[in-house]
């Protein structure tokens, strides 16, 4: 079957039935090219999915500080609770095995200044470790470190578009700022992926607003990251150890629901990912419809090639071919074609998956893509049902007795 | 070269057994040219389609080349036919994407003859009828007396034992149709067995032998003075 001479005589074959040839071609480059571009398109809104909701570190918690509504231990209800600097120590020694980092979040509104320019900005008191959970990028300069924590420095952290608001271009590195009527030197500016308004922050260590505000040990709210790999059920786990420890160290009943609020970004984590599968199944089913209907396509086409060639099949096997040649030629020729063909449309697929890049980014579609092994198995599969649809029309061809067939006009 | 012997062929139509030929017993020589004649249902193509091996028999037997043609499966007959038969149709059945000289190597890329000698075998073949300078062109590019000359050059290119031929005129005018019955005449003269099915009798005229078919049964069967084609031409 794979002899020089029989693929001589079916390129023959294809080179002189050119129109034969592009039909049953075109509908398996068609099929593979949209199929490319579909799942390629399914996988760049996936892109921009993630990129909306998957902005901060998905390894954290947030504990926010609220007030009593059972009494307990001697302290009666509506008692206002409040983290401070035991509590972050206590923590870390605590809970060593889970803990990545953890970090407090100070959340005041001030007045900053630069010159004679001046806007009302969101300040965030941290720690080092608030980078992370945020996912902060650093355009210039550094972020708030751990000897800026110690030494209750006045340096500030600012966003973007505090610097292009106050600036007007100018380099802020270096320069003073008035937060409130303190002035802080600007260390660095950052950028972040969750929009303006997360661009619109100025940061300061924890220890520094502290400091300011009459040397209190207070803290806000807490942000806890656990290490990746203890997987949902140990961050669950650590979750219910961590808020049994804190209510402990506060007084809280282990039934008071208001005296602590604790956000896991885990749970969160948990929804959007089954969003993202969804959105998954949603890209495999519209590429298994574009393979479905490949397949019927490059099927038609197989019967109409077959039948069209009824009569040069009867000849041949009037003159001495056998209905296993016969087959063989068919089946050669159309996996043949439909292996280059299908190739020809897998790479001009990703050809324009790659060109499109980012550029509908406006369209929630963000770097399309398809991974190799997808796009190969559907050629793959695209082949053999081609296969399959030439098979069985060839041999019923090849089981027609020679003088039906050439009579067949 | 064919010894037939009480060959019976029925074919069914709806409920109806239609008998086709009842008893048919004929020996051919090798070297002969023998017409086959008989109106429309007289059974002669049913008869040409048994010794092609294009249809099997009900009863009877077929020995060619003192070889018994019986237990035919479609690969076993195939063979057959590449090895011992060639086809002549009354309307060429050339591959109309193939060029003459491809058309005329085919049988013996089925018999599995290297390109370089294929060509040159179908090359000589085409020389021998006369069209060795229409060697790359198209069925389409040729006229109907052409067509059967490359037609009859593809029956030869196998080297069979046997021409059968199928109303090889019907499909041309009497000028094209002498000149192809020469042809046919030619080949026989070289030793050639060669079978002619038609309803002309000036073709038949043409043969050395006539078997004339009615109704299923042979009624006729002699010898005559071959006229040669040359003659009319």
């Amino acid at each position: 079957m794979f002899n020089r001479d029989s693929w001589q005589e079916i390129f023959e074959t294809i080179s002189k039935n050119k129109l034969r040839t592009f039909l049953s071609g075109f509908t398996v480059a068609l099929g593979i090219f949209i199929f490319v571009i579909l799942f390629g398109f399914g996988n760049g809104l996936k892109n921009s999915f993630q990129e909306f909701f998957m902005d901060d570190a998905t390894n954290i918690f947030r504990l926010f500080p609220g007030r009593t509504t059972v009494p307990h231990n001697g302290f009666k209800s509506g008692r206002d609770i409040e983290f401070d600097n035991d509590d972050l120590a206590a923590i870390q020694k605590n809970f060593a095995f889970q803990l990545q980092y953890i970090t407090p979040r100070i959340n005041r509104n001030y007045t900053i200044k630069y010159k004679n320019k001046s806007n009302n900005y969101g300040l965030r008191a941290v720690a080092p470790g608030h980078q992370h959970a945020e996912k902060t990028i650093m355009m210039k300069g550094r972020f708030i470190n751990s000897q800026d924590v110690l030494n209750k420095t006045k340096y500030a952290v600012i966003g973007r578009l505090v610097e292009k608001d106050l600036f007007k271009g100018e380099d802020a590195l270096g320069q003073f700022i008035d937060i409130g009527k303190r002035s802080f030197k600007v260390v660095g500016v950052f950028q972040d992926d969750g929009g303006d308004n997360e661009e619109r922050f100025v940061y300061i260590p924890y220890t520094t607003n502290q400091l300011i505000e009459k040397n209190t040990d207070k803290l806000g709210q807490l942000i806890v990251a656990f290490k990746p790999i203890i997987g949902y059920q140990g961050a669950m786990q650590f979750e219910a150890e961590l808020m049994a420890f804190m209510k402990k160290r506060h007084d809280i009943s282990t039934k008071d629901e208001g005296a602590i609020y604790l956000r896991n970004v885990a749970e969160d984590l948990e929804q959007n990912q089954q969003f993202g599968s969804l959105l998954q199944m949603v890209v495999t089913f519209v590429g298994i419809g574009t393979l479905i209907a490949g397949i019927i396509g490059i099927s038609n086409i197989m019967v109409y090639v077959v039948k069209e060639r009824t009569k040069e099949l009867g000849i041949r096997k009037a003159i001495g071919a056998t209905p296993r040649s016969v087959i063989a030629m068919i089946l050669q020729e159309s996996i043949f074609i439909t292996t280059a063909a299908g190739y020809i449309g897998l790479f001009g697929g990703i050809f324009l998956l790659n060109s499109i890049g980012d550029s509908l980014d406006n369209y929630f579609i963000k770097n399309p893509y398809i991974n190799m092994g997808t796009a190969l198995f559907a050629t793959i599969i695209l082949i053999i049902f081609g296969g399959i649809a030439g098979y069985v029309p060839a041999r019923r061809a090849a089981r027609i007795k020679p003088i039906v067939a050439l009579r067949d006009e | 070269m064919i010894e037939i012997k009480d060959l019976h062929k029925s074919y069914k139509i709806g409920k109806n057994l239609l008998h086709v030929l009842k008893g048919i017993n004929i020996n051919i020589k090798e070297g002969e040219l023998v017409a086959i004649m008989g109106s429309s249902g007289s059974g002669k193509s049913t008869l040409l389609n048994i010794l092609g091996m294009l249809d099997v028999a009900d009863k009877g037997s077929y020995m060619l080349d003192n070889v018994p043609i019986k237990d035919l499966d479609e690969t076993k007959a195939a063979k057959y036919r590449n090895k011992f038969l060639g086809f002549i149709f009354q309307s060429f059945n050339l591959i109309n994407y193939k060029t003459a000289i491809e058309n005329v190597a085919l049988p013996l890329y089925y018999q599995k003859v290297g390109r370089a000698e294929r060509t040159e075998k179908a090359m000589q073949y085409l020389a021998k009828v006369g069209l060795e300078d229409w060697s790359s062109h198209l069925p389409s590019e040729l006229s109907g007396g052409q067509k059967q000359r490359i037609a009859i050059a593809r029956a030869l290119a196998a080297q069979p034992k046997v021409l059968l031929a199928d109303e090889p005129t019907g499909a041309l005018d009497s000028t094209t149709s002498y000149e192809v019955m020469q042809l046919i005449q030619d080949i026989n003269d070289e030793g050639k067995t060669i079978l002619v099915v038609t309803h002309e009798d000036d073709i038949a005229q043409m043969c050395k032998r006539i078997v004339l078919l009615k109704d299923g049964v042979i009624i006729d069967d002699k010898k005559v003075n071959q006229i040669r084609a040359s003659d009319h031409v």
